[in-house]
Order: C-alpha cells, then structure tokens, then sequence
C-alpha cells in the first residue's frame, strides 16, 4: 500500500510541474512574440512603411530601431518577472 | 584647473576606490572566488552585469560608429541590448538553478560527457581571449590620450589594477567593483550627454533632445537637418540605411543570439541567491544598460551634426585646438586635396579630405562642444572604468575555465579548496599577462575577431544551452555534433571573407547576400538543426540527466551554487 501512494504522490507531483512548465512556456512564446515584432518587425522589416508617421522629430520605424524597441525590451523582463513571480506563488514553488 | 590636472584627479580618485573595495572583498574560498560567495543582491548584480557588458567599445565606440553609419548601426543597438531578453526568459533562470560555477560545468554535466566540456572550455577561451585584448587596447587608449603617457605604459598600468583586485578579490571583489564602476562610467557618459542636449536643443533629456527641434530658433527638427545636411554632402539620409534588410536582419538576430550566449555575461547570474533573483537582476541588468544604450544613439546624432557643422567648408586654419589635439593622436586627418585651404568633408572618396576615427565622437565630444574641463576628465575617468570592469569579467571566466572546468573536473579531481584557489589566482594573473602583451602588440585581426566571438558564441552556446533546458530528450551525440558544425562552420565562413583563406569571396559571393558578421545566426540555425538530427539516429539520454531536467525546470530549491 505504501508503496502505491508514493507512486500516487510523484505523478501528483509530476503533473504539477508539467502544468507549470507548459503555462511558463505559453508566457514565452507571448514575450517572444512581442520581443520579435518591435525588433525585427518595427524596426527592420516593417521600417520603410513606419517611417512615413512621424512623431515629433522622429520617423516611427527609425525610433523603434534606435530607442523603442529598447524601451520595450526593459518592460518585457520586468513583466515576464512578474507574471513569474506570480506562477511560482500560484503552484507553490516560490521560497 | 586645466584638463589634464582634473584627470589625475578624478582617474587617481577611481583607482584609489577599486583598489579599496579589492581589500574589503577579498576572496576567501573557491566559491568567493568564482561566484562571490551567491550572496550577491539582484540590483549589485544588476549594476555588475551592466558594468561587466558595457565595454570600452560600448562606453567609447558604439555612439561613434553609429554616427557614421546612421540607422544601419541600429544593428548594435537591438542586438546588444535585445540579447538580454533572451537571456533572461530562456538562460538566466534555469542556469542559476541548475547551480554550478561555469558554463562548461553546465554544458559537461547536462551531455554527460567530457567531450562536451572541453569544447566548451575551448569556445570560454576563444570568446574570452578576443574580448579582453580588445580592453587592454582602449585602456592604452584612454592613457595616451587624456594622460599622455605612451599607450603601452597605459597598458601596464591597466594591467596592475585590474591584476590587483580581480587576482585576489575573484568574483567577489569584481563584482563590487564593477558596482562602483557602473556608477562612474554611467555618470561620465551621461553629463556630457545632457550638456550637449540642452545646448543643441533646449531639452535636458538626450532621448527626447534627439527627437527635437534645433535650439536656434529655425523651428528645424534636429533629424530632418542631419538628414538634410548628409544628403548634401552625398552621403544617404541618416535615418535611411545602405546595408540590405536582410543583412540588419541576420546581424541583428547574431548580435542578440551571441549577447545571451556569452560566457562571461550568464555567470554573473550564478551569483545571486535564488531563480527570482536571477530573473530580477537580468530586468535591472538590462535597465542599467539601457541607459546608455538609449543615450549613446543621441549622442552619435548631436555629435555628427557638431562635426559637419564644425568642418564642412571651413578653412583649415580656422580650425579649434581640439581639431590640432586629435590630429596629433592620428585618429584624425585632414589631406587638402585640392589646396584651396577649405576641409571638404564628403561621401565622394576621391574628394574627401577629411579621415575621422569612430573612437573621436565620444572622447572628443565635450571639447567639440566646448564643455568645462572637468567634464572631459570625466570622459576619461569613464572609458577606464568601462574597459578595466570588463576585462575583469573576463579574466574570471578565463581563470574558472584554467582552474575549475580543467584543472578540477578534467585532470585533478581531487584537488583541495585552497589549491583550486591558488591555480584560479595564477591562471588570472598568466591570462593578464597575455591579455596585456595582446594590447601591447594588437594582431591586426581584432576588430575581426570580435565579431566572431559573437557568431562563436551563437554557433556554439545558444543552441546547446537552449535545447539542453527546453528539449529534455537532446542527447550528447546531438548537442556535441551542434556545436562542432555551428563552430566550423562560422569560422570556414569568416576566413574565407574576411582572411580571404579558401579563395576568399566579395559581398557578391555572400551566403543569401549575408556578411560575415550576420553569418552567426545561419551558423546557429545550422547548429539547431543538426542537433536535431544526429538526434533521430542516437540513444535518448539517460534517465538521470532528464530528471536533471526537469529538476531546473522548476525554480524551487535551488540552494546554493557548488562546484561539486
């Protein structure tokens, strides 16, 4: 009997660390997705068409290359720190 | 007080506070030594990675070169910076949990094999080798620009420091350090940044000034001018680049891949307590960095429209003495082609007469703008800071390869704690010395070979590290036969177009229209592939590496860093 319940235990324990590892890597393909568009999107595929708005003294995909995308890359590591923070609470593997 | 009193003041001050802070941290362990004890708190960690990155070519090249090259420098901007997004959703955390000292560690316990290691160790020195010569070099410099003592005096200087605290104090001392080096090159950078903004365009702010218009009342954006005044000296617009969008594509995509793959940035995260802490400090990391990053292109932008303002069409002899200053270091020439007394500054090559070095729109900025004295020390007091805290970085990685990843896990495995301590202190000081002789006597191929260290680091690391984390059942066969086809690959590709070995080749001849320095991220495409492949036909790994596995996978319980 002891022994069947901590086979019952680790698969416990194992479907919980595959629900968190899928749901981590949802997260990731959603930053990365963000990361992808600003960088390679807005600043070097999508340039030439964005720089036809301007705001202020910059073209838009000129901005994006050089400042925005920066800007953009900061808040993804602090929102995907975040939304970390928060799973490992939710499935108990925070210390 | 002249410029040259103020430098001594402010570079011997610098020096006197890393000097302190060596004695205060001194290491007393291995893991002192290696991993400043993995107590480090995630915003000391973040101003050390920051300082560790931010090298002389970030703190005194980057805004230069992209002066010149306009949006097409974009390129460093993404990818240096872009990289740490990367490192921070797929390395940093996993890394920091698995918990040992080095990536060789990582790479040798993760495919179970000796082989995987040593080639590790192999790519660690290679990247590391490159790198640090490059700092020595700007360290030389900096000396005998701001100092004028001979550069090879700078660099024996340089050397002493940066032996003295990173030999005794290891990742310990170098960490604090680079904490207090973070804050002076930082403030360095941005004072003559903010002077130059308010007086080009009335806003305190370089990222905003940027985008402004002109001071002088003609209601001028600052961009549409320099653009206007490119076009009329036949260069293309600022904003508009000349390189291909595939090329900006692959180089941007290299440098970012190259960035999260490099040895000496994704040990600092070894140092911090827990897997949250790891991720917090690549935020404040990367904030830290941005700064500079977001700064540095509205620098390049005031400074060439200084420049052209300053030069174009103006008689020689009216030139400042900031113009005689430069001239005498060689990083600026003026030839008068066609003796009318006049510098004609223009993209035609046959009709310029002026040769201007990327290094002069950082280092000769505050004087362009006629800035106070001190300012300009300070622009010293900072490129020193920049280079000496990244060579330190360096040289750890390149001791931890020599003493724990060799020495320790390959010929003597049961070497004591304090042996271990010693042979790390003698590989600091030999890869000092050698990193000095290189800044002493540069090959000719630096500037070469710092691009492929990035496309090394992405052919070889990225991918192994990526797939041994998110690919549970990726097996040594596979990982190690990535890494071995990314390498050659890369290096087949940059000599041949860059040492002209294997018949060379022009830009025509490049791979779907690529360079060399764009190759890194086909070479780690290839990398990914192969691994996956030699895959299918070899044995899945066994089942207590895939438990290791899924162990980092998950952030609790990640103890403290070991060794063993």
């Amino acid at each position: 009997m002891d022994f069947i319940k901590t086979k019952i235990d680790m698969s416990e324990k194992q479907k919980k660390a595959s629900a968190y590892w899928k749901e981590n890597v949802r997260y990731l393909f959603i930053l990365l997705a963000i990361w992808f568009i600003v960088s390679f999107g807005a600043g070097i595929l999508f340039k030439e068409s964005l720089d036809a708005i301007k705001i202020g003294g910059f073209k838009l995909g000129f901005w994006f290359a050089q400042q925005g995308s920066i800007y953009v890359f900061v808040i993804l590591i602090f929102v995907y720190v975040r939304l970390m923070n928060k799973l490992d609470k939710k499935y108990v593997y925070d210390e | 007080m002249s410029v040259q009193t103020w430098t001594y003041i402010l570079v011997g001050l610098t020096f006197a506070l890393y000097i302190g802070i060596a004695i205060w941290s001194r290491a007393g362990s291995t893991k002192d030594f290696y991993v400043a004890g993995g107590g480090v708190s995630p915003l000391a960690n973040g101003m050390a990675t920051a300082a560790d990155w931010m090298s002389a070519a970030s703190f005194i090249s980057m805004a230069g070169i992209i002066s010149f090259a306009g949006y097409d420098g974009s390129v460093y901007l993404m990818g240096w910076t872009g990289g740490y997004v990367l490192l921070a959703l797929l390395l940093a955390p996993y890394l920091r949990k698995f918990g040992k000292f080095t990536v060789p560690d990582f790479i040798g316990d993760r495919y179970y094999s000796k082989t995987a290691r040593i080639v590790a160790v192999i790519c660690a020195l290679i990247v590391s080798f490159t790198y640090v010569a490059g700092q020595m070099r700007g360290v030389g410099v900096v000396f005998s620009r701001f100092l004028q003592v001979d550069i090879n005096t700078g660099v024996i200087i340089g050397m002493i420091i940066v032996l003295f605290y990173a030999v005794l104090g290891g990742m310990k001392g170098i960490t604090y350090t680079q904490v207090a080096q973070y804050c002076v090159l930082i403030f360095a950078f941005m004072v003559p940044a903010i002077f130059i903004s308010i007086q080009m365009t009335g806003n305190p702010i370089p990222q905003l000034g940027m985008g402004a218009t002109l001071n002088d009342g003609s209601g001028t954006f600052l961009l549409d001018k320099l653009d206007g005044l490119s076009t009329e000296l036949g260069f293309n617009e600022y904003t508009d680049g000349s390189k291909s969008v595939t090329d900006i594509f692959a180089i941007t995509l290299a440098l970012m891949v190259g960035t999260a793959g490099l040895p000496h940035v994704i040990v600092r995260f070894f140092t911090v307590k827990k897997v949250k802490d790891a991720r917090k400090s690549a935020g404040f990391a990367l904030l830290l960095i941005a700064i500079l990053y977001t700064t540095a292109p509205a620098v390049s932008v005031f400074a060439k429209t200084n420049l052209i303002n300053t030069v174009s069409n103006e008689e020689y002899s009216s030139m400042p003495v900031w113009f005689k200053n430069w001239e005498e270091t060689g990083l600026l020439s003026f030839d008068d082609k066609n003796k009318d007394g006049k510098i004609q500054y223009v993209a035609d090559g046959s009709k310029n007469e002026l040769t201007i070095d990327n290094d002069i729109m950082v280092l000769a900025n505050p004087e362009i703008a006629d800035l106070p004295a001190w300012v300009i020390a300070l622009v010293a007091a900072g490129g020193l800071a920049a280079a000496l805290s990244t060579a330190a970085g360096l040289l750890l990685v390149i001791s931890a390869s020599v003493s724990h990843d060799l020495v320790k896990k390959v010929f003597k495995p049961n070497i004591s704690d304090k042996a271990e301590l010693w042979v790390a202190r003698g590989a600091a000081t030999v890869a000092v010395v050698i990193a000095g002789y290189f800044g002493i006597n540069p090959p000719g191929f630096v500037a070469a070979v710092v691009a492929l260290a990035f496309g090394l680091a992405a052919a070889s690391f990225f991918p192994a590290i990526v797939l041994g984390i998110f690919y549970k059942k990726m097996n040594k066969e596979g990982a190690i036969s990535g890494m071995v086809v990314g390498i050659v690959l890369m290096l087949f590709y940059m000599t041949k177009f860059k040492f002209g070995w294997f018949d060379g080749g022009t830009p025509a001849d490049w791979w779907f229209g690529i360079s060399p320095e764009g190759f890194g991220s086909i070479a780690m495409i290839a990398n990914f592939i192969i691994a996956i492949i030699v895959l299918q036909f070899t044995p899945e790994p066994p089942k207590d590496v895939q438990e290791i596995v899924e162990n980092i996978r998950i952030p609790s319980g990640a103890g403290e860093a070991t060794g063993h």
